[in-house]
C-alpha cells in the first residue's frame, strides 16, 4: 500500500518555479533516496512532506500530497499533528541546548505528555532504538553538546522517533559527519526500515545505493527518474541520470 | 614568475606599515582604558573622603551642606526598579514579536526605524513629554510613577534592540528542529529560543538599568525632588535621585565649598552602583549560560 502519494506537485519560492509537476508513490516501510545536484529541488520536495516549507514566507504549493490517503495540504489539517507523524532529521545535527534526556523528551513534552514515568521509559526505549543507549546511558543529564557530531545526529534521530512517527524524513543526515559516524547512521537507517517509511536526501551516491530501495533523481526542479535503486545505478532509463551517477556533472 | 620579480624592499615596507597601523590601533584602545581609569581615579580620589556609613545611611542636613545621601540612593533604586517594571516586559515582548512573529518586511522595518528614532531623542525631550503626559494629563503629579514611566520610555528602544539582536543570533536550525517535532511557535520560543537568548537579553536589560540610573533630564520635571527629608511612602510621592542630587549640589546651594566633596561622594556612589549592577549582569549571564547547557 502507498504510504505517500504525491500528485502533480508544483512549488514556488516567490516567482522561482522550484518543483515542476512531480508525482511519486512511496510504499510503506521502504527507504527512498532523493539524489541530484545542488539546487535541483530534492530538499524542497522532502520538506513538503511535513509542511516545513510553510515556515518560509512567500512560497506557494500546487498539487496534492496524500499520506495514508489523507491530503496533508487540505484546509484545516492540524500541521503540528502532521509533524508528529512525519519526523525530520536535518543536515547538521541540531540538538537543543538541553540535556541528552531532555532532547529526546522534548517532543513528548510539547505534545502534552506529563507522565514522567512514561517519558523516562520512552526516552530509554527510543535511545535504544537509535543505537545510542549504551553510549549515553550514564550521562543522560549532560548537555547534548558534549556528544560527538555523529552521536548528536543519532540523538536527533532518536528525538524524532520519540513522538512515534510513521515516516522519517532525512535531509542529508550524514553530510556533516565523518565516515565512521556515517556508517553508524546508515546502519541505523537499515534497522529503522522495519518500522518506518524513510525518505532520505543525499549527495552521496554510494549512500543512496547502500541504504535505499528506490531512488529518485531530480534535476532543475523536475523528477527525471524514479525507480528501483538497483536499476537506477546499473541501468538508468535517462541519459541525464546516467551522466549524474557516473559523475560526469553535478 | 621569477623570484626576483618581487621587489625586495616591498616586503620590508609591508611589515613596517603593519607595525605602524597596529601600533596606532592599540594606542587608541589603550588610551580609552586609560581615560576610564583616569575618570574613576579622579572621582575616587575626590570622593572617598566623605564616604562613611553615615553618609550612606542618613539624610542630608543643614541645607545639604552636610549629612548623607540615603534618600537619593533609595530614590535611584526605586526609579531603576520602577522603569524596569515598565520597560522590560514591553521591550522584550516587542523584540520577540519583531524577530519571531512579524512577517519580515515593511512593517518590521518601519517599527525598527521608529524605535531607533525613539532612542535618538534627547533625554530632556523625554522629560518634557513625561511631564505633559504622565504628570499633567494623566495626573500622576511629580512622582516616582511618572518618573519611572518616563525613564521606561527612554530605555524601551534599548531593550527591544538587544532582545532582537539576541534572538537574531540564534540559528534557525533550532527553530526548525523544534517545529519539526510538532511544537508550536510559542512552545518553540518559550522552551528553546528564549533559554538560549536569555543571557544576552539579560545583559541588555542590565545595560538599560545602568542607563536609567544615571539619567537626570527625564526625571527633572517628572519626579526628582530637590530635597526630601524622608523616604517616599508610595509610588505617587516624589523622590530624590543620585544624578539629580549631584546636579543640584554642584550648581546651586548656600555653601559650595562644603558641598563639593559631597558632590564627589555622590558621584562615587553612583558609579559604584552602576559597577555593581554590571557585575550582577555578568553573574546572571554566566548563570543562565550554564543553565542552557551550551557546552
Amino acid at each position: 500500500m502507498n504510504k505517500i502519494d504525491v500528485k502533480d506537485v508544483n512549488f514556488y519560492y516567490g516567482d522561482f518555479h522550484a518543483l515542476k509537476g512531480v508525482s511519486m508513490q512511496i510504499k510503506e516501510k521502504s527507504v527512498v533516496a532523493f539524489i541530484g545536484p545542488s539546487g535541483c529541488g530534492k530538499s524542497t520536495f522532502l520538506r513538503l512532506f511535513n509542511r516545513m516549507n510553510d515556515l518560509i514566507p512567500n512560497t506557494r504549493m500546487e498539487g496534492q500530497i496524500l499520506i495514508d490517503n489523507e491530503d496533508i495540504y487540505a484546509k484545516g489539517v492540524p500541521v503540528d499533528e502532521l509533524r508528529k507523524n512525519v519526523g525530520m532529521v536535518f543536515q547538521r545535527p541540531n540538538p537543543f541546548p538541553k540535556t541528552i534526556f531532555e532532547n529526546v523528551a522534548y517532543g513528548l513534552r510539547v505534545n502534552g505528555i506529563k507522565d514522567n514515568e512514561f517519558i523516562r521509559h520512552r526516552v530509554e526505549e527510543t535511545l535504544k532504538g537509535a543505537a545510542l543507549w549504551d553510549e549515553v546511558k550514564d550521562k543522560l543529564k549532560e548537555s547534548a553538546f558534549a556528544l560527538s557530531g555523529g552521536q548528536q545526529q543519532r540523538l536527533c534521530i532518536a528525538r524524532a522517533m520519540a513522538v512515534s512517527p510513521s515516516i522519517l524524513l532525512m535531509d542529508e543526515p550524514a553530510s556533516a559527519l565523518d565516515p565512521i559516524s556515517t556508517a553508524k547512521v546508515e546502519e541505523l537507517i537499515h534497522e529503522l526500515k522495519k518500522d518506518y517509511t524513510i525518505v532520505i536526501v543525499t549527495h552521496n551516491m554510494q549512500q543512496a545505493a547502500r541504504v535505499s530501495d528506490k531512488t529518485a533523481y531530480f534535476y532543475l526542479g523536475e523528477m527525471i527518474e524514479f525507480d528501483e535503486t538497483k536499476k537506477i545505478f546499473t541501468n538508468p532509463a535517462q541519459i541525464s541520470t546516467q551522466n549524474y551517477i557516473t559523475g560526469r556533472f553535478g | 614568475m621569477e623570484k626576483n620579480k618581487f621587489p625586495e624592499s616591498y616586503e620590508r615596507r609591508k611589515r613596517r606599515s603593519q607595525k605602524i597601523a597596529f601600533g596606532i590601533f592599540s594606542l587608541f584602545s589603550y588610551s580609552i582604558v586609560a581615560i576610564l581609569f583616569a575618570i574613576l581615579g579622579f572621582i575616587v580620589y575626590k570622593g572617598i573622603g566623605v564616604i562613611n556609613w553615615d553618609f550612606l545611611t542618613t539624610e542630608p542636613t543643614e541645607g545639604m551642606t552636610s549629612g548623607g545621601i540615603w534618600p537619593a540612593i533609595v530614590g535611584t533604586f526605586y526609579l531603576m526598579f520602577g522603569s524596569a517594571i515598565f520597560a522590560f516586559p514591553i521591550g522584550v515582548m516587542s523584540g520577540i514579536y519583531m524577530n519571531e512573529y512579524a512577517p519580515k518586511g515593511k512593517v518590521v522595518r518601519f517599527i525598527r526605524v521608529m524605535t531607533n528614532n525613539l532612542s535618538g531623542i534627547p533625554s530632556i525631550v523625554f522629560g518634557l513629554f513625561g511631564m505633559t503626559l504622565f504628570v499633567n494629563y494623566l495626573g500622576f503629579g511629580d512622582s516616582i510613577l511618572a518618573g519611572s514611566l518616563t525613564l521606561g520610555l527612554l530605555c524601551v528602544p534599548l531593550v527591544i534592540r538587544t532582545t532582537e539582536e539576541a534572538l537574531k543570533a540564534i540559528p534557525d536550525t533550532f527553530r526548525e528542529g523544534s517545529r519539526a517535532l510538532g511544537a508550536t511557535k510559542l512552545q518553540t520560543i518559550r522552551r528553546v529560543i528564549l533559554p538560549i537568548a536569555t543571557p544576552n537579553i539579560i545583559t541588555g536589560l542590565i545595560l538599560a538599568l545602568g542607563r536609567v540610573s544615571g539619567e537626570t533630564a527625564p526625571i527633572l520635571f517628572t519626579c526628582a525632588a530637590y530635597f526630601l527629608p524622608k523616604l517616599p511612602s508610595s509610588a505617587l510621592d516624589q523622590c530624590m535621585a543620585l544624578p539629580y542630587h549631584l546636579y543640584v549640589i554642584s550648581t546651586s546651594g548656600t555653601n559650595m565649598e562644603a558641598q563639593l566633596p559631597i558632590a564627589y561622594g555622590t558621584a562615587l556612589v553612583l558609579i559604584v552602583i552602576i559597577l555593581i549592577v554590571n557585575l550582577i549582569a555578568n553573574a546572571l549571564r554566566k548563570y543562565f549560560s550554564n543553565k542552557v547547557k551550551m557546552n
